[in-house]
């Protein structure tokens, strides 16, 4: 049985449909990700699955258990929020054993508690008195994560909470949320908007678009295999063409009337109208090129942006812009100006039946 | 202050001077400028002393000086008109023999009462209006302190004339039921809701600020934590919005302990506050010594309860909201 199952669940506010006929099942011990771009609905989502709004169609099960009108306080789950939320009067300690506190667990119970979820935290327990306002950002968050564990919640869910972090301490903090949850073999439920975040950490993905869930699998499948031309454009961005098939196994662009790609063995169901979409790393440039390739375009480099380890390209080829992007090597000579042949085998493009979004 | 600081001066040099005596009026002023600002910066500390000092004239003279007086009037022999003159205790032992302790006794007990009332009766009020902040909670803000317009006398008279015998009260229920009330006025508890009446905003207004410290993040966290509403309230609100609930009580308890108004017309006289003896003492009395060994007492109670209460509360972080 799943731990937490959602059957079409709906939320209206007012005309505004936040969350449209969400259904998906959450295995126990899972990393699982709802990933989406603001307004999405990921929030909402968040909110009906801790208990602090409640959905307006559909429902919620917790083992099996409708919990729909269970609130926040009554139900074995905890959150950690987008702000964290921790309580700025208290010490380090008093914010983790809070939980416990609430419950009744003597004092020297909580104490020795907290000192094991702060180990966990990577939080030095001499951080035990150390009020919560004298802690950096990264300590807070570690405080948070803490006091969460320390309800021993069936399920942690959290709310984009490292998306205020700078990026070299975000990259730290995700890599230790997956050990804890590794470690305490919890089940985690994260929220964020980046699915670069969401791939490094979770066991499986569920990205939404407009208040519905456009595609749910690991981070490989999404990656890998988009469902949509929306979830292959969330990773970043992409060469997406509009086509339609010319009837001898042959794609045609639109806008150009150019043979995109010629797929020797398809059946004519295989070819569909709608977006083509390659990769910006898919895509193939000079000398990488395989001799008789179908699709390539000779062009001008009119940009290039450096990401550590590789390297972007923007290359105008007949008044279109694409995105090349390759390893770096020591022996590059591309730059900005140089003419160039880019291409792209026809297992790298996808299509997708769909008008351009 | 440095060098470079004073280079506009040189900039403004008048031109018309000749080059070497121009030069040499600039080093000499520059020099004793310096030197100057150099004295100022140890003696002070920066300019900002010296700004103060104005005001700090004004309150010597307007606030510490009254002060000095008062406190030397109440030891100066009974009926005595000048400060100066042999020391003596007799006032405070005659607050003590000749029951003057009973109208502070009293003036205490209501001021504790209305402020522990109005505690109860602001929170709630406060909780409410921080909800409706964006709202409505400018016309709430407003309909508040609206009574505040009106002279505090005025509007107690008004009160008398409702609560007392053939008032608006009395005399709209004899009418309609048959039965009148009666004379309400003239009894210590009409008293103590004249006090609630008029601090309502000092203790309210306070209470709205400490309330906005608490976030509403906060009250989440602690609900999925598994706080009860009473856990929230206690373990979260109280603590966060303290500074806000101490500022109010204090701002009451002191202002209702100075308080005569009430008591004069709500009370008719059934209670005598300390304010009205120390009143009379100036002025019927003709007894300055005994006025101002009773308004000593007065502020050190008062004086008391602020110390208490500041040290407890961090006006920074209510002002900042960390």
């Amino acid at each position: 049985m799943a731990l937490l199952e959602l059957r079409k669940v709906d939320k209206f506010f007012d005309d505004f449909v936040a969350v449209d006929r969400v259904s998906l099942s959450i295995e126990e011990g899972e990393f699982f990700t709802i990933v989406g771009p603001s307004g999405s609905g990921k929030t909402t989502m968040i909110r009906m699955l801790v208990g602090m709004d409640k959905p307006t169609n559909g429902e919620i099960l917790l083992r099996g258990k409708v919990i729909n009108d269970v609130p926040a306080n009554l139900r074995p789950t905890c959150m950690v929020f987008q702000s964290l939320a921790l309580f700025p009067h208290m010490s380090v300690g008093a914010n983790v054993e809070y939980s416990m506190k609430c419950k009744g667990v003597p004092k020297p119970e909580r104490r020795r508690r907290a000192m094991h979820f702060l180990g966990i935290a990577h939080l030095p327990e001499s951080y035990y008195d150390k009020p919560v306002t004298q802690c950096s950002g990264g300590e807070r968050q570690r405080v948070a994560i803490a006091r969460a564990l320390a309800f021993d919640p069936e399920i942690l869910f959290f709310d984009e909470p490292l998306s205020a972090i700078d990026y070299r301490l975000r990259k730290v903090l995700e890599r230790e949320l997956k050990d804890i949850q590794r470690a305490t073999g919890k089940t985690f439920v994260y929220i964020t908007h980046s699915l670069e975040e969401a791939m490094v950490m979770s066991d499986r993905i569920a990205v939404m678009q407009k208040g519905r869930i456009a595609q749910i699998g690991t981070p490989h499948e999404i990656y890998r295999s988009p469902t949509s031309h929306f979830v292959s454009e969330f990773m970043g961005e992409v060469n997406s063409f509009t086509v339609r098939p010319d009837g001898d196994g042959r794609l045609v662009d639109l806008k150009s009337g150019r043979t995109i790609i010629t797929v020797p063995d398809a059946t004519p169901a295989d070819l569909k109208s709608g977006v083509l979409v390659v990769r910006p790393e898919d895509m193939l440039m000079g000398r990488q090129i395989p001799a008789g390739a179908a699709c390539v375009l000779a062009g001008r480099i009119v940009n290039e942006y450096v990401l550590g380890s590789r390297v972007q390209y923007q290359v105008k080829a007949e008044e279109d812009l694409y995105l090349v992007e390759k390893i770096r090597a020591a022996d590059d000579t591309e730059t900005v100006g140089s003419e160039v042949e880019i291409g792209w085998k026809p297992a790298d493009a996808r299509i997708f039946a769909e008008p351009m979004q | 202050m440095t060098d470079r600081s004073l280079e506009p001066t040189m900039v403004g040099a008048p031109a018309y001077q000749g080059e070497y005596q121009g030069k040499s009026r600039d080093e000499a002023s520059r020099k004793s400028a310096g030197l100057v600002a150099e004295r100022l910066k140890r003696f002070s500390g920066g300019a900002g002393m010296w700004s103060a000092v104005p005001l700090g004239l004004l309150l010597l003279a307007g606030f510490f000086g009254p002060l000095l007086l008062v406190v030397l009037y109440s030891f100066m022999p009974r009926g005595s008109f000048s400060p100066i003159g042999w020391p003596t205790l007799e006032n405070y032992r005659d607050i003590v023999e000749q029951n003057f302790y009973i109208s502070f006794g009293w003036s205490l007990a209501m001021a504790v009462v209305a402020t522990i009332l109005l505690l109860l009766i602001a929170y709630p009020l406060a909780v409410t209006m921080v909800r409706l902040a964006g709202k409505r909670a400018d016309i709430y803000t407003i309909l508040i302190a609206a009574p505040l317009f009106v002279a505090e006398n005025i509007r107690l008279q008004g009160w008398s004339l409702f609560f007392d015998k053939a008032g608006l009260l009395d005399g709209a229920s004899e009418s309609l039921f048959g039965a009148g009330t009666g004379s309400l006025v003239g009894n210590v508890p009409i008293v103590v809701f004249g006090l609630v009446y008029v601090y309502l905003p000092f203790m309210l207004f306070p209470l709205i600020l400490g309330l906005t410290n608490v976030a509403p993040d906060a009250r989440e966290a602690a609900s999925d934590l598994g706080a009860t509403r009473f856990q929230i309230f206690r373990d979260i609100e109280l603590p966060l919005a303290s500074p806000g609930i101490l500022i109010g009580t204090l701002l009451c308890f002191v202002l209702a302990l100075g308080a005569v108004s009430e008591a004069k017309f709500l009370g008719k006289g059934v209670v005598i506050p300390v304010v009205q003896d120390i009143d009379s003492a100036f002025t019927f009395g003709q007894n300055w010594p005994r006025g101002s060994a009773l308004s000593v007492l007065l502020i050190l109670i008062a004086a008391a309860a602020i110390v208490v209460v500041m040290r407890r509360v961090d006006i920074d972080r209510m002002f900042t909201r960390r």
